[in-house]
């Protein structure tokens, strides 16, 4: 376990940038993991995102697959590789604050 | 095609049992939501997986599958189902509607709704040329996404650098 300071706070990591608590998410971390992952500007559909995986996170304990994101949110597949570009399914999680999603679907 | 220097995993389907429909959707599945490129290209009976009169239809026999057991329609320990048993008519489309009915319950897609979201996250589908001479098929026989019908040098260009999962 290690520390890193994001948007001005420190919150712990594990070794793949993974927040360790949930509870240390803000908004303003979201954006900047959001810029290291190469989304330089989050928009109301990339919150929408964010928002339902928060949601869920917090009513089932885990990260929502890329399946549940797109059952829950009403995106399209497309338009959720679109957002996310490059791999969603680590992304949306680390930005989400997050574990890594779990579930093959 | 390798874009750049990204992971590029590229999936053999050769087979068109139910059960041996899954290991590269869901795979590849997995490859795409973690940012790998995923080619897939179905050869032999794994052409049953993009062609549009079978995908839906696809079916898992019990005859000469030791590893089906009883346990599966809940019947304790690891009873086989005897292998006489299995020719029956009926047997087939039992066994395969068992399994249908679990993956269901797990929230897997089926193979057809598979295959579209492969293909929405940018799955490249190609189907075996010499497989489709042999078994008379044409380019609309198959599913939307399916790109073409490749030779097996044409994919060995395409998966240059890439890493190969024959099923």
């Amino acid at each position: 376990m290690t520390t890193k300071v994001l948007a001005g706070l420190t919150v712990q990591v594990n070794e793949e940038g993974f927040l360790l608590n949930p509870a240390e998410w803000t908004r303003e971390i979201a954006a900047e993991i959001a810029r290291q992952e190469g989304l330089p500007e989050l928009t109301d559909a990339h919150w929408k995102v964010i928002d339902f995986c928060r949601a869920n996170a917090s009513d089932t304990g885990k990260s929502p697959t890329l399946r549940a994101i797109t059952n829950g949110t009403g995106l399209t597949t497309k338009e959720l590789f679109a957002l996310f570009p490059k791999g969603p399914a680590k992304k949306v999680a680390r930005i989400a604050g997050l574990g890594k999603p779990e579930g093959c679907v | 095609m390798n874009n750049g220097n990204n992971r590029h995993i590229a999936f053999i389907c050769s087979k068109g049992n139910l059960d041996m429909a899954y290991p590269a959707l869901v795979m590849g599945w997995a490859a795409l939501g973690n940012g790998i490129d995923v080619t897939i290209f179905f050869t032999f009976w794994g052409m049953d997986m993009i062609n549009k009169a079978r995908v839906d239809h696809l079916e898992i026999p019990p005859v000469g599958n030791a590893s089906m057991k009883m346990n599966m329609m809940g019947v304790p320990g690891y009873l086989g189902i005897p292998q006489f048993a299995g020719i029956l008519p009926g047997m087939t489309p039992f066994a395969t509607k068992l399994m249908n009915d679990k993956l269901k319950a797990l929230g897997v897609p089926t193979v057809r709704e598979y295959l579209q979201m492969l293909v929405d996250a940018g799955a490249k589908l190609y189907a075996c040329k010499m497989s489709v001479d042999m078994f008379g098929l044409k380019q609309e026989d198959f599913v939307d996404g399916v790109l073409g019908i490749v030779t097996a040098g044409d994919f060995m260009d395409m998966t240059e650098g890439a890493q190969i999962i024959f099923i």
